[in-house]
């Protein structure tokens, strides 16, 4: 997982709230048993005139130019509703997406960017409502994992992580590398447990 | 504040303890940085969408799988559901997830419920049917829709790949501990209105982000009335609230429906996980984050007239004017909805014209399902012009549905009758319902284009689907008279 510490640049405004991870990546679009070759088909229902073309829709965002090559994501509330596929997290990632700002996210959705090095930044909806509208006037966002800071113009502000979700993208950390170093504390806790519980450990 | 998660290490306060919280200590391997916490994983459960993709990419990391046994799969999101369905999908790659994901559990020495393997079906159907869900357990799954097997007793959600990666190396995941919301419901449910009403209800009200990761434990008079595929419905909706879970806590009507599973404990194991069972509740004094109260005696049948599940009415009731909805939804997502739905302001649901019905998914196809729909089309016949389709949850289920004569039923009223998967829940490139199509349907989301291409789902109850293919339109199953 590539490290994310600091990012400023364009950001781009999706001023909708629960938007779901069909809308992110639909179903027909996951066409390989691969993490890869996804970007294509993001927000394929949106970004494409037609679901059997790929000739852009100008009016959807990703389309307007101003926003090419955008790593920040700006949108409302509950943002990554619904089916917990994973590969919405990997085409906004394979796009060039490093950091999603939303008033909230979707608990599975938020798991799934940690893991994909896309730090999650929830603020309260009066900031993403101002960050968008900064983001339409091209104004760029900068967001800092050690400061846990967002700023735009004038404004800043704060916001949290998870300390263990801050490290793993600080760090680019491959978690299960992490947790294979516990594998004596795992083996231990299970060997006891199998003995309060021995019915949760089938053969 | 995003991180509902984030607080929960902080909350042993005074009081007792809830149920979930219970259920976490009990598996927590060890204290992380921050309020996370290394935590056992009893039951990894995986399907062919992100089975296949999970294993490979453990695979091509060089890792082990460490408790096969612990580990199940089946066969649902992209299999077909027609008659006569073989690896050849209709979706145009689908093949590659099949065989993906039966080679990567032959590999691994995997349980895989494969295509003709009489135990097949929805993952959260079939989990409960062979017992593999226990009280007290931690169960995940990459899919959303996994807090369905809350309603055993389990801390069971829905995960990532990449956590299901985790888990196939680990049998751990590491996360921040959830915080705990209350959803007490009194009263009893008038007949012909369901838990899938109670559950359209209860996010209509909350809002779609309501339980914003939170686990939701599901209590009351109400719910303690439930069967178990009930209570499977009402978790199985907490998803579309932006929970990280259900839960509802074991009792007798668990028990009896667990006794005699495939993998539940047998004997004098049985006797010992009961006594732990028993235990499984929420202290008295147990401190929730957030408590919300419902009275069941007050609902109608439910119908969704947006494009989110929180956009609820009565059956009887119209699409809300902007204003009537105080500012819980924006002016432009309001527009874009009805605009999507092509209704209008004012127009009640109730009568509008379908061109479809569906019965089926992880929210509503189980034999209990089946048979209300079946009373209510029973010696009827689906309008003209409306295609109705019927999809089993579980091989098990069709078989149960088969014995029972309720396939005549579906079929002789003008149903399609489908072998068992997720089907057209959601269009994964095979089989979807038409451009702008109105579909009545029993499933959890009417996300846009969730069933097909501009596609216009409205959520509800079997009974209405069933109620509504007869009708031609969206119709209130209570006013559907007795037989001729």
């Amino acid at each position: 997982m590539i490290p994310l510490i600091a990012i400023e640049g364009i950001a781009v405004p999706l001023p909708r709230d629960n938007v779901d991870t069909d809308a992110i990546i639909p179903s027909r679009e996951m066409k390989t048993v691969s993490k890869s070759g996804l970007a294509e088909g993001l927000f394929a229902g949106w970004r494409y005139l037609s679901m059997n073309s790929r000739d852009p829709d100008p009016a959807f965002i990703l389309n307007d130019p101003r926003f090419a090559g955008a790593q920040i994501l700006i949108s409302g509330a509950n943002f990554g509703c619904g089916s917990s596929r994973e590969h919405a997290v990997w085409a906004l990632a394979e796009y060039g997406f490093r950091v999603v700002v939303a008033s909230s996210f979707s608990p599975i959705f938020r798991a799934n960017c940690i893991r994909n090095g896309i730090a999650p930044v929830a603020l309260p909806e009066e900031v993403t409502a101002i960050l968008m509208a900064g983001a339409t006037a091209g104004q760029p966002v900068a967001v800092d994992l050690r400061s846990m800071m967002v700023r735009q113009g004038e404004g800043a502000w704060p916001f949290t992580l998870d300390e263990e979700a801050r490290a793993m993208l600080i760090e680019g950390l491959d978690t299960i590398q992490l947790t294979l170093k516990s594998s004596d504390d795992i083996a231990l806790f299970r060997a006891r447990d199998a003995v309060r519980r021995p019915w949760v450990y089938l053969r | 504040m995003d991180d509902a998660a984030a607080a929960g290490k902080d909350r042993a306060g005074p009081g007792g303890r809830t149920l979930a919280g219970a259920i976490w200590d009990a598996h927590v391997v060890a204290a992380l940085s921050g309020e996370s916490d290394l935590l056992a994983i009893d039951r990894l459960l995986l399907h062919e969408r992100t089975g296949g993709v999970a294993l490979q990419n453990l695979d091509e990391a060089g890792r082990k799988v460490l408790a096969p046994a612990q580990i199940f799969a089946t066969m649902d999101h992209i299999v077909d559901t027609l008659p006569g369905r073989s690896d050849r999908t209709i979706m145009p790659t689908g093949t590659a997830f099949l065989t993906a994901m039966r080679d990567g559990a032959r590999r691994h020495g995997i349980t895989l419920f494969d295509l003709h393997d009489p135990r097949q079906g929805i993952v959260h159907v079939i989990s409960p049917e062979q017992g593999i869900v226990l009280p007290g357990v931690t169960l995940v799954c990459p899919d959303s829709h996994t807090c369905t097997q809350g309603a055993f007793g389990a801390l069971a959600w829905g995960i990532g790949s990449t956590e299901a990666e985790h888990v196939l190396a680990t049998m751990t995941l590491r996360l921040a501990r959830p915080l705990d919301m209350r959803i007490t419901i009194d009263g009893a449910l008038a007949p012909g209105v369901t838990a899938k009403d109670l559950a359209l209800h209860i996010i209509g009200r909350l809002g779609s982000g309501g339980a914003k990761g939170h686990v939701i434990e599901f209590a009351g008079a109400a719910v303690r009335a439930l069967d178990m595929e009930a209570r499977m419905t009402l978790c199985n909706m907490a998803t579309e609230l932006a929970a990280f879970g259900a839960v509802i806590a074991p009792d007798d009507t668990t028990f009896a429906y667990l006794k005699g599973r495939a993998y539940a404990p047998t004997g004098n194991l049985w006797d010992a996980a009961m006594e732990q069972w028993r235990a499984l509740r929420s202290d008295a004094d147990a401190v929730f984050a957030i408590e919300h109260g419902f009275d069941a005696s007050d609902l109608v049948p439910a119908i969704s007239w947006g494009t989110s599940p929180q956009h609820v009415v009565p059956i009887d009731g119209a699409v809300p004017d902007f204003l009537a909805l105080d500012g819980r939804m924006g002016r432009a997502d309001y527009d874009r909805a009805i605009a999507y739905m092509d209704l209008r302001p004012g127009t009640a649901l109730a009568g509008l014209p379908i061109d479809a019905a569906f019965i089926g998914s992880c929210t509503n196809s189980r034999m209990s399902d089946l048979r209300r729909a079946a009373a209510i089309i029973a010696g009827r016949r689906v309008a003209a012009g409306v295609r109705a389709i019927c999809v089993p949850g579980s091989t098990q289920v069709k078989a149960q549905a088969e014995a029972e004569g309720i396939d005549r039923i579906f079929i002789d009223a003008g149903f399609e009758w489908r072998e068992a998967g997720c089907s057209m829940c959601f269009f994964a490139g095979g089989e979807s319902f038409g451009p702008r199509q109105r579909v009545v349907s029993s499933t959890n989301r009417n996300f846009e284009s969730r069933q097909g291409p501009s596609t216009r789902t409205h959520l509800a109850s079997p009974e209405t689907v069933a109620a509504s293919a007869l009708a031609g339109c969206i119709a209130d199953p209570r006013h559907v008279g007795a037989a001729a």
